[in-house]
C-alpha cells in the first residue's frame, strides 16, 4: 500500500502539502464511507486506495459495507440496470424486501459519524434513520441517471432529496436534485499496475509475447469486447486508414466466456477482422494490468470509439501514459478530452478514420496532443485531486449557502 | 544595503475549489443567452476562469468554457472566435464580462441567426465554484523574502492573488501590487505587476515572471 508521500514525485509537493493543509480542517470529524462490497467494482476500488491515504493524513475515516441476502443484491442489481436504462421488473415487495434489508443494518454500522458518505443506490435508504442523529450526509451516485426508469427513480428521489448534498461523476448524470449537487469525476491511480512506469524491457516482451511489431504504427483500443465499444466500428476505421498507413490495430479487453454477448461480439469481430494479420485480437485475464499497461505504452495512437461510455476512465488511462487519443464525445469523455488539444473527439467511424490518418501521418502534432494530454490527467484525473475534492465536500457542508468561504 | 521591511507582512493564503452544478443547461445559443441573463456572477466567473487552473500546462492555451462550446457542440466558428478574443482582463467586474459576452452573441445573432441544437450530451450545463481559502506558512516581510516564498506556493495560491484579488476591493488590482504599493511604497514594482496581461500566460508562466520583476528590483535596491 502506498503513502501520501509517494505521490510527490507524480503531483509535486505543494499539491501534498495543501492535500495535508486541508485535511488539519477536518481534524475532529469523524466520516464512514458506506457502500454494498469491499471486493470488485470500481467504489471499492476507489476507497481501498483511499480510505488508507486518508488515514495517513489524520483523517477520521471508516468504510463499513451494508449486509443482504441473495435476494436483496439481486433487487439492487436491478436497481442498477434500471437507473442506467434498461427495463427491469420491479414489484412492490422488492421495494419492501430492499427497505427492510437497508433496515436490518442498521444497528451494525457507525451512523453516529459526523459525516455519513453513502456510495449508491443499495444503501442509500440509510437516510430514512437520520432524524435520529444530528449528522451530515452525502450520497455519492457512481451511475450515469439521464436514462433512468421512472418508477425506480421516484421510489429512490424521496430518499435521495433528505441528504444534505450529491456527488455526481459528470454533469449529464445529475438529476434536478433540490439539495446541492457536486461534480466530483472518478480518478486513476498512477501508481497501480495498470498505470504505473514501465521499464522498455517489460514492454518489448509483452509485444513479442502477442507477436507485435515494435517498428511498426501500433493503433489499439482496450475494452471488453461489447457492442457498446464498437470493436466492429474500430476495425472498420482502421481499414479505411490502411490503405495509407502501415499501421497495425491491437483489440484488447477481457475474456468472454462467461458472458454470451461478449462471445456473440468477439465472433463478429473475428469475422471482421479476416485474415489481416495486422489485427491482434487479444482476450486477457481480469488480472492483465501489466499486459494492458505495456500495450498502451507501445501504443502510436489509442482509440475509445465507444456508442454508449459511463465516465471511460479508459481515456484517462491513455492519455497519462501520454499517447494521444482519439475517442467518441459520450459520457464522461468530453470532459476528460479538450477537442484538439489534449486529444481528439469524434461521432462517426469516417471521423475517426480521418483523425486516425492524421495522427499517424503527423507525429508531432500527435505528441503534443499526448503531452497535454498527461498534463490534463495530471491536474485533473489523479487519486490526488480525487481526495482533495472529497476532502472539500466534508467541509463545504458546513457552508450549504456559500461559495467562497475563508478558513 | 538592507531591504527595506515592510509595514504588515504579505500572508499567502491558497484557494482551492469544487464544482457545483447548477440547474441551467442550454442546448443552443438562444438558450445560453437567456440562461447567461440569469445565472449568477459567481457561474459567469466560474466559466470565464476555471480553464486558468484547469488547463494551466494546455499549449496553446483553449478558450473560455462559452467559446469552446459555440465551437465545437453549436460548430459556429465565427461567434466562437469572438468569446475567445474577449478580453477579460479589461474587465473589473463580472457584471462587466458578463455583459460583454451577452452583447458579442447578440450582435452576433442579428446577421447570423443559429437555430442549431448542439448533439444530444453535449448541452451545456453551468456550473459555479465553492472556493475555500486556507492560510499557508509562508510570510514575507521583505522583497527577498516575499521572492522565496513565491517560489515554493502552489499555484492555486498564486490563483488567489492575482486572479481572485482582482474582483474584490480594491478591485483590479491583484494582491501582490496592493501590498508593493501599501506595505513597502514601491509604486513603480507595483505597477510594472499590475501592468503584466495573467490571462495571456500560464500559471507558472506568471510566477516566473512575478519573480524575475521582484529579483530585478532587489538588484538596483542592492546597487543604491
Amino acid at each position: 500500500m502506498f503513502n501520501l508521500d509517494d505521490y510527490i514525485s507524480i503531483v509535486g509537493e505543494n499539491e501534498i502539502s495543501e492535500l495535508r493543509l486541508i485535511s488539519e480542517k477536518l481534524r475532529g470529524k469523524s466520516i464512514v464511507n458506506i457502500n454494498s462490497t469491499s471486493i470488485g467494482g470500481g467504489v471499492a476500488e476507489i476507497l481501498n486506495r483511499m480510505v488508507p491515504l486518508l488515514k495517513d493524513m489524520g483523517v477520521n475515516v471508516r468504510w463499513e459495507c451494508i449486509k443482504g441476502g441473495e435476494k436483496f443484491f439481486i433487487i439492487t442489481k436491478k436497481f442498477h440496470n434500471a437507473l442506467h436504462g434498461k427495463k427491469e421488473q420491479l414489484s412492490k415487495e422488492d421495494f419492501e424486501l430492499y427497505l427492510d434489508t437497508v433496515r436490518d443494518n442498521v444497528l451494525s454500522l457507525s451512523l453516529d459519524a459526523d459525516i455519513l458518505f453513502i456510495h449508491d443506490p443499495q444503501p442509500a435508504a440509510l437516510v430514512l434513520e437520520r432524524n435520529k442523529y444530528k449528522n451530515r450526509w452525502i450520497w455519492r451516485c457512481h451511475i450515469d441517471l439521464s436514462q433512468r426508469d421512472e418508477n425506480l427513480w421516484n421510489f429512490l428521489k424521496p430518499m435521495i432529496e433528505q441528504y444534505d448534498a450529491s456527488v455526481f461523476s459528470a454533469p449529464s448524470f445529475t438529476q434536478g436534485l433540490l439539495h446541492r449537487q457536486m461534480l466530483i469525476p472518478p480518478s486513476i491511480d498512477p501508481l497501480s499496475d495498470k498505470n504505473k512506469e514501465l521499464p522498455r524491457q517489460t514492454i518489448d516482451e509483452v509485444l513479442s509475447r502477442f507477436k507485435i511489431d515494435a517498428e511498426r504504427p501500433i493503433v489499439t483500443q482496450i475494452s471488453r469486447f461489447d457492442y457498446l465499444k464498437d470493436p466492429v466500428g474500430v476495425i472498420e476505421a482502421y481499414k479505411l486508414v490502411k490503405q495509407y498507413v502501415n499501421c497495425q490495430l491491437v483489440l484488447a479487453g477481457g475474456s468472454a466466456d462467461d458472458d454470451p454477448e461478449g462471445v456473440k461480439v468477439l465472433a463478429e469481430v473475428r469475422q471482421k477482422a479476416g485474415e489481416d494479420p495486422d489485427i491482434h485480437i487479444l482476450c486477457l485475464p481480469p488480472t492483465s494490468h501489466i499486459e494492458i499497461n505495456a500495450l498502451q505504452r507501445a501504443s502510436t495512437v489509442i482509440l475509445q470509439k465507444s456508442l454508449k461510455e459511463g465516465f471511460g476512465l479508459t481515456v484517462s488511462e491513455a492519455l497519462w501514459k501520454g499517447k494521444p487519443v482519439i475517442a467518441s464525445s459520450v459520457g464522461g469523455i468530453p470532459l476528460q478530452i479538450t477537442h484538439k488539444y489534449s486529444g481528439i473527439l469524434t461521432h462517426s467511424i469516417e471521423g475517426t478514420a480521418h483523425w486516425l490518418k492524421q495522427l499517424l501521418q503527423n507525429p508531432e502534432y500527435a505528441k503534443k496532443l499526448g503531452d497535454n494530454g498527461r498534463e490534463q490527467v495530471r491536474n485533473n484525473f489523479l487519486l490526488t485531486r480525487h481526495l482533495r475534492e472529497y476532502m472539500l465536500l466534508f467541509l463545504s457542508l458546513d457552508h450549504p449557502n456559500e461559495t467562497l468561504i475563508y478558513f | 544595503m538592507e531591504l527595506k521591511m515592510a509595514s504588515a507582512p504579505f500572508r499567502f493564503v491558497t484557494q482551492i475549489s469544487i464544482t457545483q452544478i447548477t440547474h441551467w443547461k442550454a442546448k443552443n445559443i438562444h438558450e445560453l443567452l437567456s440562461c447567461l441573463k440569469e445565472v449568477p456572477g459567481s457561474v459567469i466567473y466560474h466559466h470565464t476562469h476555471r480553464f486558468l487552473k484547469q488547463h494551466q500546462f494546455l499549449s496553446p492555451e483553449p478558450p473560455n468554457d462559452f467559446a469552446y462550446w459555440v465551437d465545437t457542440a453549436l460548430q459556429d466558428e465565427k461567434l466562437a472566435e469572438k468569446l475567445f478574443a474577449i478580453d477579460t482582463i479589461r474587465f473589473p467586474t463580472i457584471r462587466d464580462i458578463r455583459e460583454k459576452i451577452i452583447q458579442t452573441i447578440e450582435n452576433h445573432l442579428i446577421s447570423y441567426n443559429n437555430y442549431h441544437d448542439a448533439p444530444e450530451g453535449d448541452e451545456f450545463y453551468f456550473k459555479q465554484s465553492i472556493s475555500f481559502v486556507l492560510p499557508t506558512p509562508y510570510e514575507a516581510w521583505n522583497l527577498s523574502e516575499f521572492a522565496k516564498a513565491l517560489k515554493k506556493v502552489s499555484i492555486n495560491s498564486l490563483y488567489h492573488h492575482i486572479f481572485e484579488a482582482r474582483i474584490r476591493p480594491p478591485l483590479g488590482i491583484n494582491d501582490f501590487s496592493n501590498w508593493f504599493e501599501t506595505a513597502l511604497g514601491e509604486t513603480k514594482l507595483a505597477k510594472d505587476v499590475a501592468k503584466m496581461d495573467p490571462y495571456t500566460h500560464t500559471l507558472e508562466g506568471l510566477r516566473q515572471q512575478v519573480i524575475h520583476l521582484v529579483e530585478r528590483r532587489i538588484q538596483e535596491m542592492m546597487r543604491v
